[in-house]
């Protein structure tokens, strides 16, 4: 397999049948104030190969949204539309269908690895349970031999294949996480802010074993982070979301560098680097998921909100440039009714509001 | 970050042993102190009214009571250094001897009273966590609080009262005056000798002595495991390892057990091992109730009688035993999870 980058190889993949297809998806939880939607009506296609980075605020749905592709909502959660995993319905598999997809198809890397792998088990035992619950009739040597193998494109020594979690730096037990993630090299993993609990120089490292993922074992990546930063290095494709919607989708390159929607503007903006002298923010909070606003998520908070933006739900077209947006700005015209591009009045947000 | 740091077993053993002998000084001291702040002589309370003033002088003498306490300090520790626990001074026998006629029915009763509290709180709990707020949970619940709550002994007289008739159980001593006549005492613990004479009759007896003082003292630490083990139980099935291997598509049953069962269960032991001292004063309590001839009984008809050297020496092993209880439990500890090694 190819390992540069270019727009072709993207191209490429994208032209093949996607490995994942999620169709108007929602997730939502019930509470007392009503259901929350943390997911509201979220399509994507992810190519074999391909990595997707999923961007946003705290609390905008990213995290739930990898659950819920996962199968791993908490009880009383519901969900709702399809995700086509090569040709099935996840969403509609049995139980015990759905147990036997994870961990061999579908994998999960959390953000926090210190507390993921169980304390009284050694890292020998977590591979033999994971491979023994997929693949039966394999011998401890085999087991190994596959584990180590793992193991070794993270950078673990075969040494330390006997030892127990509490015995490894964070770094290494997210190296583990991740190795025990593709040891039976499922086709698509969800890692869910995988850098996020980790010091710069271990991110630098782990970015760089997603970045090698499609390499070494082909695997499509869903990477929920709100870190900008870690799209740009490690993702063919970027989706933005905000108040449980993808706002904004397309190749890293175009939206990085022409963002549609004045939230992914805002968000780019928002990144630290060396040549920041002044921070930048986006004032106000994420709505209330349980009443979000009427009309564009998006509109209480945004710079250029038009009259439309409050009263009708932005439609999702085609990205100037590739991709699909949702946002009256880009059209499309013909709905806007009249006097709808007019400025929105806003009320001024103040420093009070924010916190 | 070398494998020497995988946990040394044999080092943390040892090292386990060695906080022992401070630890057991800490309380030999204590427990000197305490009977020594008691007012009035341990001799004249004894058998004050028993011996006239010489005589007293005498045995005052010759049990050491009139030297200076820090002296009496000494010949305590180094004589429990040789496992010399004194003699009783109502009937002149040595503290040992009485302990070993009297422990292993006390024995019987606390391991019996265990393994009923582990049978049935562990099982309970287990389910109460695994289907919170279902009706079994709330049931169990609040079994455990009430058993938990009632005193041992009034447990004790409502078994007598309702059930001992009803299931044709004896209420009183560890075996028929048949049964103790019969059996050959071998290694001073009746059950055990019983199981050696092979007599059917004879263990079937003191089982059915042992059916309401055990369940009694064993209702007693049962709660405190029901509530235990369901909370632990529900903490760690909310773990973020379990749904790390829920993720992997491990099966439910072995995440529950492997993941959340086992991991539930370290809080338990560290705490099994404190309820060791508890059932021993439960046994204090519960044997008096069913006049069980166990050390708790002669302790009880000792403190009555004020005899202080015998309530020393008996206290004095109690209290060894508790801490005997205590590394062990440590060490089954370090041997399921290896985090304790370091």
């Amino acid at each position: 397999m190819t390992m540069d980058l270019s727009d072709e190889t993207v191209a490429a993949a994208s032209a093949r049948e996607p490995v994942i297809s999620a169709r108007d998806v929602r997730v939502w939880y019930g509470t007392t104030r009503g259901a929350i939607r943390a997911v509201d009506g979220v399509s994507f296609d992810l190519a074999p190969g391909e990595t997707l980075g999923l961007v946003g605020e705290s609390g905008c749905g990213k995290s739930t949204l990898g659950r819920g592709l996962m199968g791993l909502l908490p009880e009383g959660a519901k969900r709702d539309g399809e995700v086509l995993f090569r040709g099935r319905d996840i969403f509609t598999l049995s139980r015990k269908a759905s147990y036997q997809l994870r961990g061999r198809e579908l994998g999960m890397i959390f953000q926090e690895p210190l507390t993921r792998l169980n304390p009284l088990m050694r890292i020998s035992q977590h591979f033999e349970e994971t491979i023994k619950q997929h693949e039966h009739g394999l011998s401890k040597d085999e087991i190994r031999d596959r584990a180590l193998e793992v193991l070794r494109l993270m950078g673990i020594p075969p040494t330390r294949y006997k030892s127990y979690p509490h015995e490894f730096s964070g770094g290494m037990r997210q190296r583990l996480m991740i190795a025990l993630a593709l040891v039976l090299r499922p086709a698509f993993v969800v890692a869910d802010e995988p850098t996020t609990a980790l010091d710069v120089l271990v991110e630098a490292q782990i970015v760089q074993i997603l970045n090698d993922l499609r390499r070494n074992f082909q695997t499509s990546l869903l990477l929920i982070t709100h870190n900008v930063g870690i799209v740009a290095e490690a993702c063919d494709r970027v989706a933005v979301m905000y108040a449980g919607r993808i706002v904004e989708q397309g190749t890293v390159a175009e939206v990085f560098k022409h963002p549609q929607h004045p939230y992914t503007r805002e968000l780019l903006r928002s990144t630290i680097s060396l040549t920041t002298t002044g921070l930048n923010f986006i004032p106000g909070a994420p709505p209330d998921l349980v009443d979000p606003p009427d009309g564009c998520r998006f509109h209480p908070r945004c710079p250029s909100a038009m009259n439309v933006c409050a009263s009708k739900n932005p439609v999702d077209i085609e990205r100037p440039g590739g991709g699909r947006v949702e946002c009256w700005l880009v059209g499309p015209e013909d709905q806007i009714p009249p006097g709808g591009k007019q400025p929105l009045k806003q009320e001024e947000l103040t420093v009070a509001d924010e916190a | 970050m070398s494998r020497a740091g995988s946990g040394s077993l044999p080092r943390y053993i040892l090292q386990r042993i060695l906080l022992v002998i401070p630890m057991i000084w800490v309380i030999l001291t204590v427990v000197f102190v305490l009977l020594r702040v008691a007012p009035g002589d341990p001799v004249s309370a004894a058998l004050g009214s028993k011996l006239n003033a010489q005589a007293l002088q005498q045995r005052r003498e010759a049990l050491g009571f009139n030297r200076p306490l820090i002296a009496q300090y000494w010949d305590y520790l180094s004589s429990v250094a040789h496992l010399d626990f004194g003699t009783t001074f109502r009937d002149n026998q040595p503290v040992l001897r009485v302990v070993r006629d009297n422990g292993g029915a006390t024995l019987t009763l606390t391991a019996a009273a265990f393994v009923i509290a582990l049978v049935v709180g562990i099982p309970l709990g287990l389910l109460a966590g695994r289907y919170r707020d279902s009706a079994p949970d709330v049931v169990i619940r609040l079994f455990g609080i009430v058993s938990y709550a009632a005193p041992v002994f009034f447990v004790g007289f409502l078994l007598q009262l309702y059930v001992a008739e009803r299931l044709g159980l004896p209420t009183s001593g560890d075996a028929s005056p048949i049964t103790v006549f019969e059996v050959k005492p071998k290694t001073h613990i009746l059950l055990l000798d019983a199981l050696l004479s092979g007599n059917g009759t004879a263990i079937q007896d003191v089982l059915k002595h042992l059916v309401l003082p055990a369940t009694t003292l064993g209702l007693l630490i049962c709660g405190i495991f029901i509530r235990l083990v369901r909370v632990n139980m529900l903490q760690t099935m909310q773990a973020d390892y379990v749904e790390a291997a829920e993720a992997r598509g491990i099966a439910r049953g072995k995440v529950t057990w492997r993941h959340g069962f086992r991991n539930a269960l370290v809080p338990v032991i560290t705490v099994v091992g404190l309820q060791f001292a508890l059932l021993l004063g439960g046994a204090v309590l519960t044997e008096p109730t069913f006049n069980w001839p166990g050390i708790g009984y002669k302790l009880v008809f000792y403190i009555n009688n004020r005899d202080y050297g015998a309530v020393q020496g008996i206290i004095t092993i109690f209290a060894l035993a508790v801490v005997l209880i205590s590394v062990l439990i440590d060490i089954v500890n370090a041997l399921i999870d290896p985090r304790v090694r370091f």
